[in-house]
């Protein structure tokens, strides 16, 4: 494995299969499938060939433009591997529920596979201007992909996220742009040593005066913008319901994560005692995330909807173990919880990207039998004419909701049990979240599944082979996850050790 | 002096002299009864030869020129500006009888050639002369000819209407001029350039000097109406448009060297007198030093006179070209502009042949792109019957060698390189700077810059009829192959002279090499 | 070998004017061998020196008793824009395939334009430079009254009248450099080693800076840029925007900042913050980034967008030049090449794709055409090429921009401040561009539009896309692997700042 640049690779595969797919016509959702599945191979590849001690490995580095401190520098963790990994799958799933023919079908793909490009690149980025650059490349076709092939509102959704998402890459661009003035360094690795040492905000200061909180603030906008953190998320729902599915579910399963990866390696790292400084207001601001999540999801009618707040709601949870650990400390109490908290975001981030992916892939499944309903009071019953998808998408929802025996399980609990530790009144307050969320859950359960089949769905298709056999693998996996999270929690643990080593909070 | 040293000396004039009886008389005798075109051909053909054999004999001139009798002082002056503009007047004579060739507008072809020699001569004359007197013989005999020439167009109102004015005005400026030389003469006593100067430095002339700016203003007034300056040159938009094609561009090239060239001469006169490092009148050897208070005064309002009218020129040729429509009226006020800013040349006139040389190169140049601006018109005008800046629409697709001619003249006009235009006006506004690189200096070489980008605007006016905009008469132009010819050399000249400048400049630095 | 790059745009251009009328295909072949000869001779001589150091082409007397000089040299700098001018010439070539109207005309005052343009960049010689310059004013003048459209004959004059008044500007401060000198030279190694006297510099550098000024779209004196562009037919608006403006902002660093450095010294008092000719031509930068980029957002004429995106963007080179420090002035010349390649792009889409088939500009117009759908490669262009000129990372733009923001940031902070809210407006006006024109919001869905009901639009034909890919190309290349330029264009620009021209 030495020697090859396997990172570059697995982000040029997409690309050359978006070229490709250009040109394929009518076979472009073929060609998009041999890509994806191969960048997940990839993808399991780099997973398997991490450095067992938790620190950057499979690194690439080449000079660029050393006169603004730009470097070529690619790198991998198992928390860059898992998000690697999580892409993939959710690309893959959402390749394989674009199979109904629609318009273009070879831009279509085309921008998808850009886009999956665009989260390899920024999951495997240790330099702020590739790593932007691959931030700013995911944005683009995801305009589009909302644009070109959404709902009826989707010229004002599109817009929204366009411009918010450019809003907070403008703050963060003019927050690195000042960073660099004062250490004359773009890497993440240098700037993560140099603010563990201490050296970070005295010489932002020598340069520019006492405004590393402001830059800080403006970082931290960048990132909250795209996870969503209340109240920059009111792109959110409008753009997850006018997408098509298919796109929601990159939208929600990858795109969302790039925004907590960003707080994982980028903020935390170089802005710890910054985030350690307001550390309250985040907690706040965390929580109303949580519980305004949950509340609006209840309010909602569309499908749709209701599983984009609660995105809200479980990418919330992620950001109240960021904050919640960000306080200044070396007691070995204060590690465990710690170690717990960042352990759950991380299992977090994959499960429910999982989970949310899966979960929209079923949405499609019912808007595409239903002729495009989406209404919950529309549905009902379905348990009778669909068992299988009945059966089965009960089970995402069982593992979004958390039950324990499913992965959405694991990164919440662990998460609760770090926050607990280190904020017990955000944690408790957080948990009135997770009582909506049942309740939601259970309430889309009964309204699709349960009752009284009206006549319209008597006939309603269950779900055939074909797609039978793309569900089971991703199913399987949530089980397996919920199971035996050790699978992963083993490779990912020294990362979260290593992690935290490296974070000052003081 | 002797007649033998006179002939010798005026050899150049006599040859053309002679040529022009010979025309008459071949003319009128022999070709009585052949036809039109054939009498033309054989009359510019002798004018030609004319012409040549006597650029031949300039090589002859006695060195030094010709003095009067008992004494050193020149008279007739043979070398350095003298010879150039000799030169190159010949060779503008040769150039405008050679649009002759085709025209229809006289049955009197011999007189014609006949008077444009003799008022060359007339030009030749004033170029090298060195003495009041000679002036102003040289002088009517340039202006009678041309007078005359201008009138030719018999079946023409406006021919006449343009002599007319040009004849009056003529005279009455040359009654200014004679006028003024007599003044000079009462002051210094000496009819001699040189001896003029030398006397208006004296202390003696301080005394008379009202008298002096009096015959400044005259003569002024005289030269100034020769080169069409403002405010002399009413005569010229209407002798422009009036006068047959070669004459018109006789008026245009060949006068103007004359007169710049008298100029010339006038302005080295004034500074040879001067030594400024010695701080009095020295001249040469030949004239006794002269110690005491020197009197300036006529120099610098010599020089403010001037500076004057190359301002009102340059303006007011520029601005009033912009309003018109025929085409032969817009190269009379461009004429004027040009002339404006060659007299800021003399405004600021330089010790030591810098001066000279950028005035000589400008005005030889802008001579020999008039006569062809001049016969590219006149093929137009013969085709459609007028002047007028219509009669250029579509010339590009009429006629695509006769268009691409004017662009190269009209371009060189304006002044965009790699034109001779172009290093006209930039030699000519270095030797400016170089004289007086502030204040007033300056201040016209800005304003003559600006004058020129207005002058870009009327040249383009007349190019994109001829480019641009659509043509009413798709029907080719034809237009004399001898002509065209002509024509063509004439731009391949500009070009070849523009983009190596060093040719004439050359050429024109070895003639300086004796003095 | 470089200066054959000038010596074949002239031949090619005399042979145009005597090829037969009849003939088009042979006037676009030729003119398409001229163009790509000098490119290849440009690419050629670009990767077969290091460029460390001026390497002097040709060195003859001219005028010899004036000390003018026939000198050809070329630098870094030189180098990466006679680059660009041969992409941009042969990116024209190809996007006026379809002139009819009189082609070979139209090819020899197009390769006259080029062969100027090649002459200006390669001059070492300030009189041979100011010839050059003004013989590039003339097939201007004539492309854009003949073959342009609205307003041409108005727009070609004021191109040519403005364009000579900045020459004449020019030709002053080299007269008064020439007279101050001694006279001996009009190189311009010898008048930058000639320690002209501080008071002549103090007038001669915002004379001859304002001259060039005029050319590079400085505002208050841009007013011919927009007019100018429009009526432009294509290739010339190409030309205009992507090289001609270029030469402006050339002559700005290489004489006017090159010969007068101490210009731009500190006048001893400050009005507003203002205490130089420096602040004041920065100042000017600025408002023309933001001016340019304002308006913009409000235009309804596709064409203008792109005219005072120009406009802004070459702020942005003017800024960089001010900034006097290595990082600015560098992204300046950077943000020449990048801007050259992407402003003329962003003309041919709007102009040769879009125009010559919808016959419109008016972009409320353009909004009803579904132009998504049925001209899906003008639309992905204009996309790519919209979010270059954004200053996305990955195309050229991008470390252009940020070089100069960083060179802004060292000079004067606040500078860089109201140049990101150009960068903003940027984004803005590009978008609004891009959704009017091809994704409206008014329509329906690509796969609910109407099926029928009006005329096909041609298909692409290949030197349109020859032409788009090839400046693509080379903008994603140089974002890529920007040192490909930047290890040239360094060198010359340390070496200018050090010490003026020597």
């Amino acid at each position: 494995m030495k020697g090859i640049p396997i990172l570059t690779l697995l982000t040029a595969l997409p690309l050359v299969g978006a070229a490709i797919s250009l040109f394929a016509g009518k076979h472009a959702r073929a060609v998009a499938l041999v890509t994806t599945i191969a960048a997940l191979a990839v993808s399991l590849v780099v997973w398997t060939n991490l450095p067992p001690d938790g620190s950057i490995g499979l690194a690439e580095r080449a000079a660029w433009v050393p006169s603004l401190g730009i470097e070529y520098h690619l790198g991998i963790d198992a928390l860059g591997a898992l998000m690697l990994v999580l892409s993939a799958v959710v690309t893959l799933m959402s390749v394989d529920a674009a199979h109904r023919a629609h318009h273009q079908p070879n831009l279509y793909f085309a921008l998808v596979l850009m886009l999956e490009a665009g989260l390899f690149g920024s999951f495997t980025a240790l330099n702020f201007f590739h790593w932007f650059l691959f931030w700013e490349l995911s944005l683009i076709p995801a305009f589009f992909l909302i644009k070109l092939w959404g709902g009826p509102k989707r010229g004002p959704a599109a817009t929204q996220f366009f411009v918010y998402t450019m809003a907070g890459s403008v703050a963060l661009l003019l927050s690195f742009l000042a960073v660099y003035l004062s250490t004359g360094t773009m890497d993440f690795i240098q700037l993560t040593g140099m603010a563990r040492l201490g050296f970070l905000e005295p010489a932002v200061k020598a340069h520019l005066g006492p405004v590393m909180l402001w830059l800080a603030i403006g970082v931290l906008a960048g990132f909250a913008v795209k996870v969503p953190l209340a109240p920059f998320h009111t792109w959110l729902p409008a753009a997850y319901s006018e997408a098509p599915s298919p796109v929601t579910m990159l939208l929600t399963g990858a795109m969302s994560k790039m925004g907590v990866y960003g707080f994982l390696r980028i903020a935390v790292p170089i802005f710890g005692p910054q985030i350690a400084q307001i550390r309250t207001p985040l907690l706040v601001l965390a929580v109303i995330t949580v519980v305004m999540g949950a509340w609006a999801a209840a309010a909602q009618k569309d499908l749709k909807r209701v599983f984009a707040y609660s995105s809200v709601n479980h990418l919330g949870y992620c950001l109240l173990g960021i904050f919640a650990l960000a306080v200044p400390g070396t007691s070995q109490a204060l590690q465990t919880s710690q170690a717990a908290a960042l352990n759950g975001v991380i299992l977090q981030m994959f499960n429910h990207g999982i989970t949310a992916a899966a979960l929209f892939w079923f949405i499609a499944m019912l808007q595409e039998r239903s002729g495009g309903e989406r209404e919950i009071d529309h549905f009902g019953g379905l348990r009778k004419p669909a068992p299988v998808m009945a059966g089965l998408m009960g089970i995402v929802l069982f593992s979004s909701l958390g039950l324990p025996g499913l992965n959405g399980f694991v990164g919440e609990f662990l998460i609760f049990r770090g926050v607990f530790a280190l904020s017990w009144v955000s944690a408790s307050i957080s948990v009135l979240g997770l009582l909506v969320t049942a309740a939601v859950i259970l309430t889309v359960i009964q309204k699709v599944f349960t009752g009284p089949v009206p006549e319209k769905w008597a006939a309603f298709p269950d779900l055939h082979g074909g797609e039978r056999l793309a569900m089971v693998p991703v199913i399987g996996l949530m089980l397996l996850l919920g199971i035996l999270p050790q699978l992963v929690v083993d490779t990912v643990n020294p990362t979260v050790m290593n992690l935290l080593a490296n974070w000052r909070f003081f | 002096m002797n007649y033998g040293d006179l002939f010798r000396v005026t050899l150049p004039e006599t040859v053309l002299e002679i040529a022009a009886l010979l025309v008459l008389v071949i003319d009128l005798g022999l070709l009585r009864k052949a036809a039109l075109k054939t009498r033309a051909a054989v009359a510019v053909l002798l004018g030609e030869v004319g012409c040549g054999v006597a650029l031949l004999t300039l090589q002859f001139q006695a060195q030094g020129g010709l003095t009067y009798p008992g004494s050193r002082d020149v008279v007739l002056a043979a070398g350095g500006s003298a010879a150039v503009a000799q030169t190159g007047l010949l060779v503008l004579t040769v150039l405008s009888l050679f649009l002759l060739i085709d025209s229809t507008f006289t049955r009197h072809v011999g007189e014609f050639v006949a008077v444009t020699l003799m008022a060359a001569a007339g030009g030749m004359l004033i170029a090298s002369a060195q003495d009041l007197l000679v002036i102003f013989v040289g002088l009517e005999l340039l202006s009678l000819g041309l007078y005359i020439l201008t009138a030719f167009a018999k079946q023409s109102g406006k021919s006449a209407e343009g002599a007319m004015k040009y004849y009056l005005f003529g005279g009455m400026s040359a009654a200014f001029l004679l006028f003024g030389f007599s003044y000079l003469y009462g002051i210094t006593g000496s009819t001699n350039l040189h001896r003029v100067m030398l006397g208006l430095y004296s202390a003696n002339a301080a005394q008379a000097a009202p008298l002096e700016y009096l015959a400044l203003v005259m003569i002024a007034a005289g030269l100034g109406f020769k080169v069409a300056a403002v405010p002399f040159h009413l005569w010229a938009p209407d002798a422009y448009e009036g006068a047959p094609a070669p004459g018109a561009a006789f008026i245009a090239s060949v006068s103007k060297v004359a007169s710049f060239a008298l100029l010339i001469s006038i302005g080295t006169a004034a500074w040879h007198v001067f030594d400024g490092m010695q701080g009095r009148v020295t001249i040469s050897a030949e004239f006794h030093a002269q110690s005491g208070p020197v009197y300036l005064g006529f120099r610098s309002a010599w020089g403010e006179l001037l500076m004057v009218m190359a301002l009102v020129s340059m303006v007011v040729g520029n601005l009033a070209a912009l309003a018109q429509t025929n085409v032969r009226r817009l190269l009379a006020y461009s004429a004027i502009a040009h002339a404006g800013y060659i007299l800021l040349g003399l405004a600021f006139f330089s010790y030591g042949p810098r001066s000279g040389q950028a005035i000589l190169y400008y005005v030889l140049t802008y001579g020999l792109t008039t006569i062809g601006a001049f016969g590219a018109v006149a093929v137009v005008e013969r085709a459609s019957g007028n002047a007028d800046m219509d009669a250029f629409l579509g010339l590009s697709r009429r006629n695509p060698l006769l268009a691409a001619v004017l662009l190269v003249l009209f371009l060189s006009l304006a002044g965009i390189p790699p034109l001779v235009g172009f290093w006209a006006k930039f030699n000519l506004f270095a030797a400016v700077l170089a004289v007086y690189p502030a204040g007033f200096g300056l201040g016209l070489v800005i304003l003559a810059l600006a004058m020129s980008a207005v002058s870009l605007y009327y040249y383009l006016q007349v190019l994109k009829r001829a480019y641009v905009m659509p043509a009413v008469d798709t029907t080719a132009l034809k237009a004399n192959p001898v002509t065209l010819m002509v024509l063509v050399l004439i731009a391949a000249g500009v070009v070849a002279l523009g983009c190596f400048p060093a040719l004439l400049q050359g050429w024109m630095q070895s003639f300086y090499a004796g003095m | 070998m470089l200066a054959w790059t000038i010596y074949l745009s002239f031949a090619g251009a005399l042979l145009e004017a005597i090829l037969p009328k009849s003939k088009p295909a042979l006037a676009r072949g030729v003119a398409l061998a001229v163009a790509l000869a000098g490119l290849l001779l440009a690419v050629a001589c670009f990767a077969a020196n290091t460029w460390q150091t001026r390497v002097v082409l040709t060195d003859v007397p001219w005028v010899p008793w004036m000390g003018i000089r026939y000198t050809l040299a070329a630098d870094g700098i030189s180098i990466v824009l006679v680059l660009l001018t041969g992409l941009a010439a042969v990116a024209g070539v190809l996007f006026s395939w379809n002139i009819d109207l009189r082609t070979n005309e139209f090819f020899a005052f197009y390769l006259a334009l080029i062969g100027g343009v090649y002459g200006v960049f390669l001059s070492y010689d300030l009189f041979l430079l100011f010839v050059f310059y003004e013989i590039a004013i003339v097939p201007k003048y004539f492309l854009i009254a003949i073959w342009g459209s609205t307003r041409r004959e108005y727009g070609a004059m004021k191109l040519a009248l403005y364009s000579f008044v900045g020459s004449a500007m020019v030709l002053i401060g080299l007269l008064g450099s020439y007279a101050l000198s001694g006279g001996h030279s009009t190189g311009l190694v010898d008048l930058g080693q000639a320690n002209l006297p501080v008071h002549f510099q103090m007038w001669a550098f915002p004379l001859v800076f304002v001259g060039f000024g005029i050319l590079a779209g400085m505002w208050p004196f841009h007013t011919w840029a927009p007019t100018g562009h429009v009526a432009a037919p294509t290739a010339a608006s190409m030309l205009l925007a992507g090289v001609v403006m270029k030469l402006g902002a050339y002559g700005c660093l290489r004489v006017a900042m090159g010969l007068f450095p101490r210009g731009m010294d500190p006048w001893g008092f400050s009005f507003i913050g203002i205490g130089s000719w420096r602040d004041v031509f920065a100042v000017l930068a600025v408002i023309g980034i933001v001016y340019g980029a304002l308006v913009a957002l409000v235009q309804s004429d596709f064409k203008f967008v792109i005219g005072y995106s120009s406009v802004s963007h070459m702020g942005f080179v003017l800024l960089g030049l001010m900034t006097l420090n290595q990082i600015g002035v560098t992204g300046a010349v950077l943000q020449m090449f990048s801007h050259g390649v992407i402003a003329g792009l962003l003309f041919a889409i709007v102009g040769r794709i879009v125009y010559e088939r919808t016959h419109t500009r008016d972009l409320t117009e353009l909004e009803g055409m579904y132009l998504g759908k049925r001209m899906p490669f003008a639309a992905w262009a204009f996309v790519i090429a919209g979010v270059a000129s954004m200053g996305l990372p990955g195309f050229s733009g991008f470390v252009a921009e940020l070089q100069v923001l960083v060179g802004s940031w060292y000079a004067k902070p606040w500078w860089t401040a109201a140049t990101g809210v150009g960068i903003v407006v940027g984004v803005a006006y590009t978008w609004r561009a891009l959704q009017k024109a091809f994704f409206s919001d008014r329509l329906p869905r690509p796969d609910e539009h109407p099926k029928t009901g009006w005329p096909k639009f041609d298909a692409i034909t290949w030197p349109e896309a020859t032409g788009v890919g090839m400046l693509l190309a080379a903008s994603l290349f140089v974002g890529l692997y920007p040192r490909i330029l930047l290890n040239v264009i360094e060198p010359a620009v340390r070496t200018l700042l050090a010490g003026g021209v020597r």
